[in-house]
C-alpha cells in the first residue's frame, strides 16, 4: 500500500526526514513512533501529497506521490496534526462539504455521510456547531473527514493528542475498529497507544528508522532478560536451595520482607520463562505463595535504550 | 465544476457565519449613507443637470469604501486557512490549484457584489425624492456598476495574492491596503501632482481609475479600461496560483 524509498526531506538548515525506506502492506495498522521533531509529521505530509520530499520516492496505492498526486489523494483519508476543521460550520454540512471536495456526487456524498456519522458517533451532534463540540467530538469529526469518501488508506497524525483519557479510550476504540477494514497509519508519542492499536512499529528518531518489528516481537525481544519476582514464605536457606542449582538461573536475590516471607528475584539464562519453576518448587515445598510476577518491558524503555543507544553512537 | 462550485459557495458562506461579513456590508452601506447625503446636495447645487451617477464617483465615500473594504474582504482568503491549519486538509484533497484560487477570488468577488447591492436602492430611492428620471439612465446606471464590479476585480485579485503570500491576516490586510492605495494615488490626477516627472504622466493616467470611473459613471464603456482590468486580475491570479503552486517546488 505504501512504499517509501530513500526518502529525505531537507529545510533549510535541517534535515527532518533522512533516506527514510519502509512498507505498508494492505490491511496493515502501523504505527509511528517517536519523540517531537521526529519526521513523523513530515513523512506524512510527504504521503498525503502536501509537500514534496527532497529526494527519494514515496508511493502510494502504486502511485508516485509526486508525479500523480490527484490519484493518491482520492484513495487518502489523512487527518493533519492538531486536527484543523472549519469551527464555524455544523458536523453534518463539513462532512458533506468535504465529501464534495473529494469528488463524490450530490446522492453518494449524502450516503457517505449518513455511514460515517453512524461509524464515529457523531449522530446525536449532527446539527451542532464543530466550534462548541467538545475536543474528543471534534476528534471524531475529523476521523469521519478522513474516512467520508472511502478511502483505501488513512493516515491519522496524532489521533489523541489533547484528549482526555476517556476520549483517548473511545478513539482508539475507532481506530482499531478501522484496521478490519483500512490500512491506517498513524502517529503518536504515546507508546502505550502504539501497543494497543497497531499490529506493527515504526520508531522514528531524527528523521531515521532506529527498529521495525511487529509490536509483539519487538516486546518479546526485549522481555527476554526479564526477571521473575515472587513472594514466598520460606526461610533464605530452603529458597537458596531450592533455586541455587537450577541450570537456566543466572542470578538469585533473596531479600526480607514482611513476617515469614521472602522476596526471590530470579534473572533468566537466554530469556528462559521461569515462572512455572518457581511454581512446581512452591508445591513441592508446600510453601505459600503470594506473589509471582515477570516484569515486562514496555515500548517505553525499548524506546528509551534505543534513543540512548543512538545518541552515544553519534556522539 | 462541481468542486468549483462547493469552494465558491463555502468562501460566500464563510463570511455570513462570523460576524465580519456583516460588518463590511454594514460599513458599505454607512458610507453609501453618507455619500447620499453628499448627493443631494450637490444635486441641488448643479445647475446643469448631471448624471447622478457621475456625482457618485466625484465624492470620496466611493473610493473609501473600495479601499478600506477589499483588504478586510480578502485577508481572510488563504491566511486565515493557513494558521488555523485547514490548508493542509484543504490541499490534501484532490482539487486544483487553480480551482482553490478561482474559488477564492470569486468568492471574495461574489461578497463585494453583495455588499454593493444596496446602492441600486439608494439610487432608487434617490429618484423617488428628486423626481427627476432622466439622472437615473438605467444603461449608466448599469455601466457604473460594471465600473465597480472591475475596479473591484482588480482590488480581490490583489487582496487573494496578499493573503496567500502570508499566513497573518494582518499582514495580508495592510499589504492589500499599502498596494490598492498606492495603485489608486498614482493615477490620481498625474498632472497636478509635482512628484510625477512630466515622462511618466501619460502612462500614469492611462493607470488612473478615477479617469476610468468617470467614464464608466458617464456610461462610456471604454475597450482600452476593460482590457487593463481584466488582464491585470488575470496577472495577479496568475500570480496567486504560482504562491499556490510554490509549495509543491522541489
Amino acid at each position: 500500500m505504501i512504499e517509501v524509498r530513500d526518502l529525505t526531506k531537507r529545510y533549510p538548515g535541517r534535515t527532518a526526514v533522512n533516506g527514510l525506506s519502509f512498507t505498508v502492506d494492505r490491511g496493515e495498522v502501523v504505527g509511528f513512533l517517536g519523540p517531537n521533531g521526529a519526521g513523523k509529521s513530515t513523512t506524512m505530509r510527504i504521503l498525503s501529497c502536501f509537500m514534496p520530499a527532497t529526494s527519494g520516492t514515496a508511493r502510494v496505492a502504486g502511485f508516485d506521490v509526486f508525479h500523480e498526486p490527484d490519484e493518491v489523494r482520492r484513495r487518502i483519508g489523512y487527518m493533519p496534526e492538531n486536527n484543523p476543521l472549519h469551527l464555524d460550520m455544523r458536523v453534518r454540512e463539513y462532512l458533506k462539504f468535504r465529501a464534495r471536495l473529494k469528488g463524490l456526487g450530490w446522492g453518494r456524498s449524502r450516503e457517505r455521510v449518513d455511514t460515517v456519522l453512524q461509524q464515529c458517533g457523531l449522530v446525536d451532534v449532527e446539527r451542532r456547531i464543530i466550534g462548541q463540540l467538545s475536543k474528543g467530538y471534534r476528534q471524531r469529526v475529523g476521523l469521519a473527514d478522513a474516512l467520508v469518501h472511502d478511502p483505501d488508506l488513512i493516515i491519522l497524525d496524532e489521533p489523541t493528542i489533547g484528549l482526555d483519557p476517556h476520549q483517548i479510550r473511545a478513539v482508539r476504540a475507532l481506530i482499531k475498529g478501522l484496521g478490519k477494514r483500512y490500512t491506517v497509519l498513524l502517529s503518536t508519542h504515546i507508546l502505550s497507544e502504539v501497543e494497543m492499536t497497531c499490529s506493527r512499529v515504526l520508531i522514528l528518531h531524527e528523521g531515521r528508522i532506529l527498529a521495525a518489528d511487529r509490536t509483539e516481537d519487538l516486546e518479546r525481544r526485549l522481555s527476554l532478560d526479564s526477571q521473575v519476582v515472587a513472594e514466598i514464605a520460606a526461610t533464605e536457606a530452603s529458597l537458596t536451595e531450592a533455586f541455587r542449582d537450577h541450570p537456566e538461573i543466572e542470578r538469585l536475590e533473596i531479600s526480607a520482607i514482611d513476617g515469614d516471607f521472602r522476596r526471590v528475584a530470579l534473572t533468566p539464562r537466554n530469556g528462559f520463562d521461569l515462572r512455572p519453576v518457581v511454581f512446581e518448587q512452591a508445591t513441592a515445598h508446600g510453601w505459600t505463595l503470594r506473589e509471582l510476577t515477570r516484569s515486562r518491558r514496555s515500548l517505553e524503555d525499548i524506546f528509551v535504550h534505543l534513543t540512548r543507544k543512538g545518541n552515544r553512537t553519534r556522539n | 465544476m462541481r468542486v468549483f462550485l462547493t469552494l465558491v459557495r463555502r468562501e460566500l458562506g464563510s463570511y455570513f457565519k462570523s460576524f465580519s461579513g456583516y460588518v463590511v456590508v454594514a460599513a458599505v452601506l454607512l458610507l453609501n449613507g453618507f455619500s447620499l447625503v453628499d448627493l443631494i446636495e450637490r444635486v441641488r447645487d448643479h445647475s446643469v443637470p448631471t448624471p447622478v451617477t457621475e456625482l457618485l464617483f466625484q465624492t470620496y465615500y466611493f473610493w473609501l469604501v473600495i479601499l478600506l473594504t477589499s483588504p478586510v474582504i480578502t485577508m481572510r482568503a488563504f491566511a486565515a486557512e493557513k494558521s488555523s491549519g485547514t490548508y493542509e486538509a484543504l490541499m490534501t484533497t484532490p482539487v486544483g490549484d487553480w480551482q482553490v484560487v478561482l474559488a477564492k477570488f470569486a468568492g471574495t468577488l461574489g461578497f463585494y457584489a453583495l455588499a454593493w447591492l444596496p446602492l441600486v436602492g439608494v439610487l432608487l430611492a434617490l429618484r423617488q425624492i428628486t423626481g427627476v428620471a432622466a439622472l437615473f439612465d438605467p444603461p449608466i446606471i448599469a455601466s457604473t456598476f460594471l465600473g465597480v464590479l472591475l475596479i473591484g476585480s482588480l482590488f480581490m485579485a490583489l487582496g487573494c495574492l496578499a493573503s496567500a503570500l502570508t499566513r497573518s491576516e494582518i499582514i495580508a490586510a495592510m499589504v492589500t491596503f499599502l498596494w490598492g492605495i498606492g495603485l489608486w494615488m498614482a493615477g490620481y490626477r498625474p498632472e497636478s501632482s509635482s512628484l510625477v516627472p512630466a515622462w511618466a504622466q501619460p502612462a500614469l493616467e492611462q493607470i488612473s481609475m478615477t479617469r476610468h470611473m468617470e467614464d464608466f459613471a458617464r456610461g462610456l464603456l471604454v475597450g482600452r479600461h476593460l482590457v487593463f482590468y481584466v488582464t491585470a486580475t488575470a496577472m495577479l491570479l496568475f500570480l496567486t496560483q504560482r504562491v499556490v503552486q510554490a509549495r509543491r517546488w522541489k
